[in-house]
């Protein structure tokens, strides 16, 4: 075994296109090994292109990327032999059981019959998916296909794990889930590389964050530092009176600094280096007659940090259930 | 096992730590092994959804009894006569509609995102492809027993007996492997499940009754006789019916094995280039 080089995923200038539409306009990515690795955008940004690149599922058109030290295409297997992908739609056999899932990639990647099977029944029981484990996949819900999607990218846990949006679609207990799954791989030292269109995903769970837009990288930095490259920090304000937001930004404009309106539309923010500034703020919005029904002082949202970085706002992660919705 | 205490439903943090602590990895499996547990896929597929069996044999079934019992007295002089012309026909049939499916059930999984599992695992990787024509090659044999057993029960008597029987379904069974990567092809190429069907249909339906699988081809008008006679699946038809018959003839055999050759020459590697950049 050679040693692992210190980048996971080495990528140059990655480019590919569809017929007239370049999905992918040059992406430079450098992941470290054992981080997880958020690339973040909105639909259509070319996420998933990129993805399907690195993971060896199409060759790029321009431009070269390296997964474990090794180059994507021309020495693709060896890329699939350490890699696994849990694909945006979830990657397995609806006409077969949760089992029989686990255990044809069991199979697949060489194990005997009676070790697939054990190592299926580990993993589903893990998954806690065991008691779904005889049913046909097209009779279950988003939330256990995405973990048995999970699963069948560790049956025999793989050095890098793509996790295509593992949360789209799912109810925030499931959407927990995943990512509890996702804190523990990497913690036993599994890179992942996770890619999002949800900007509290990536703040949870990413060590760095790639800011895709357009097919191209528009930033990159940690959390942090993505935050930091917007402003200090932000008072975040909740009126009690949507039809009075206009004359509240007018007020915290003057008093505080920057107003960002927010998608709801009582809620307004106000970039703000310092608690007192803040108070002062909220205080003059009371002196003005504008209700308020809440307020909060804290760092710039990856929200506000997409909208500076590209001009338009970021998706929001739906509130809404789709764990019943088995189709 | 060891039993856990979770809630049911929920994933067990503490043990997918352990189940991922296990970095062991097996040895690669060999390309027949691989290609094997696709046709195991293939096989599970069959036994959950029984009803896909049932919609490429019943309509072959309802041609051998509308046929033989509407239209034999008046084509042949006799039903059983009739039966004993259009049987061997009608295996070629139930045989080459089945072929349609594999068309369909490949686009199925493209559409449905499994083919990414399988194209991300380090696999030899022609295997997915030939391990479902194991799974299908059930299904053709399914098909064509269906349909020679029925045509036993209504009284045809094969001269070539069991064995003829048994070989013009091999001889039909091989062309369909040839068949079926045309419809791979299709499947690879088109947007739904159901748009490979209808196209699939559409080339098969009439080449099959442009054919003489149902009537003598010396009493079509000329051209149409010409274009029977030329057509494979005539070529097939008869091939099987020699066999069944216990009178082999050796040219149509070898005919139809060159056709389902030269169609696998040519639409294998389009199917595996097309499989592999979609």
């Amino acid at each position: 075994m050679t040693a692992q080089p210190a980048l996971a995923i080495e990528a140059v200038g990655l480019a590919k296109s569809f017929g007239d539409t370049q999905a992918v306009a040059g992406v430079d990515l450098a992941v470290p090994a054992g981080a997880i690795y958020g690339v973040l955008g909105p639909n259509g940004a070319g996420k998933t292109t990129t993805i399907r690149m690195l993971a060896t599922l199409i060759a790029p058109d321009a431009g070269s990327a390296r997964v474990l030290g090794h180059d994507v295409v021309t020495e693709s297997d060896a890329v699939r032999g350490l890699v696994s992908l849990t694909g945006q739609l979830a990657s397995v056999d609806e006409e077969l059981t949760g089992r029989e899932n686990l255990v044809l990639v069991g199979r697949l990647l060489g194990h005997r019959r009676a070790a697939a099977r054990a190592r299926a029944d580990e993993l589903l029981e893990a998954f806690g998916i065991a008691d779904a484990a005889g049913r046909l996949v097209k009779h279950w819900s988003g939330g256990m296909r995405r973990r048995l999607d999970i699963a069948a990218s560790l049956v025999v846990t793989p050095e890098l794990v793509f996790l295509d949006e593992p949360t789209t679609g799912l109810d925030p207990r499931s959407r927990n889930q995943v990512w509890e799954i996702a804190r523990a791989l990497a913690a036993a030292g599994t890179t992942i590389l996770l890619c999002t269109q949800y900007l509290e995903e990536a703040d949870q769970l990413a060590d760095g964050i790639a800011v895709i837009d357009r097919g191209r990288v528009i930033a990159e930095g940690t959390p942090g530092q993505l935050k930091a490259s917007v402003g200090t920090g932000s008072l975040h304000v909740r009126l009690l009176d949507p039809g009075r937001r206009a004359e509240a930004a007018r007020v915290l404009e003057a008093a505080v600094g920057t107003v960002v309106l927010e998608p709801d539309p009582a809620a307004l923010s106000a970039a703000c280096a310092d608690a007192e500034r803040a108070a002062v703020g909220v205080g003059e919005l009371g002196r003005a007659g504008v209700g308020v029904g809440g307020f909060s002082l804290d760092q710039p949202s990856l929200d506000e940090v997409f909208l500076a970085l590209t001009g338009h706002a970021a998706e929001q992660h739906p509130s809404g259930t789709l764990e019943e919705q088995a189709s | 096992m060891t039993a856990t205490t979770t809630a049911p439903g929920s994933a067990d943090t503490a043990a997918v730590r352990r189940a991922i602590a296990d970095t062991a990895r097996p040895a690669r499996p060999g390309r027949l092994a691989t290609a094997l547990t696709f046709g195991w896929r293939g096989m599970l597929k069959v036994k959950h959804v029984p009803e896909q069996l049932l919609d490429v044999t019943v309509t072959p079934v309802m041609f051998l009894l509308l046929f033989t019992y509407l239209f034999g007295g008046a084509i042949a002089g006799s039903t059983s006569a009739y039966l004993d012309y259009t049987l061997p026909g009608l295996l070629v049939m139930s045989v080459l509609f089945t072929t349609v499916y594999s068309g369909v059930s490949l686009n199925t999984d493209l559409t449905k995102g499994v083919v990414d599992r399988f194209r991300s695992l380090p696999i030899w990787r022609p295997a997915p492809l030939l391990g479902s024509l194991l799974g299908d090659s059930v299904r053709y044999v399914v098909a064509g027993t269906v349909i020679i057993g029925v045509g036993v029960a209504l009284g045809y008597r094969p001269d070539g007996g069991v064995g003829g029987a048994v070989a013009a379904l091999a001889l039909v069974v091989v062309f369909s492997f040839g068949l079926s990567w045309v419809f791979s092809v299709l499947g690879l190429l088109m947007r739904s499940p159901n748009a490979v069907m209808n196209a699939g249909f559409m080339g098969i339906f009439p080449l099959t009754f442009l054919s003489n699988v149902f009537v003598d081809p010396a009493t079509l008008p000329g051209p149409l006789e010409a274009f029977v006679d030329v057509n494979p699946i005539s070529v097939l038809a008869t091939a099987s019916r020699s066999l069944m018959a216990g009178t082999p003839d050796g040219a149509a055999i070898a005919v139809s094995l060159v056709v389902a050759a030269a169609l696998a020459a040519v639409f294998l590697p389009v199917t595996t280039r097309l499989y592999r950049s979609r």
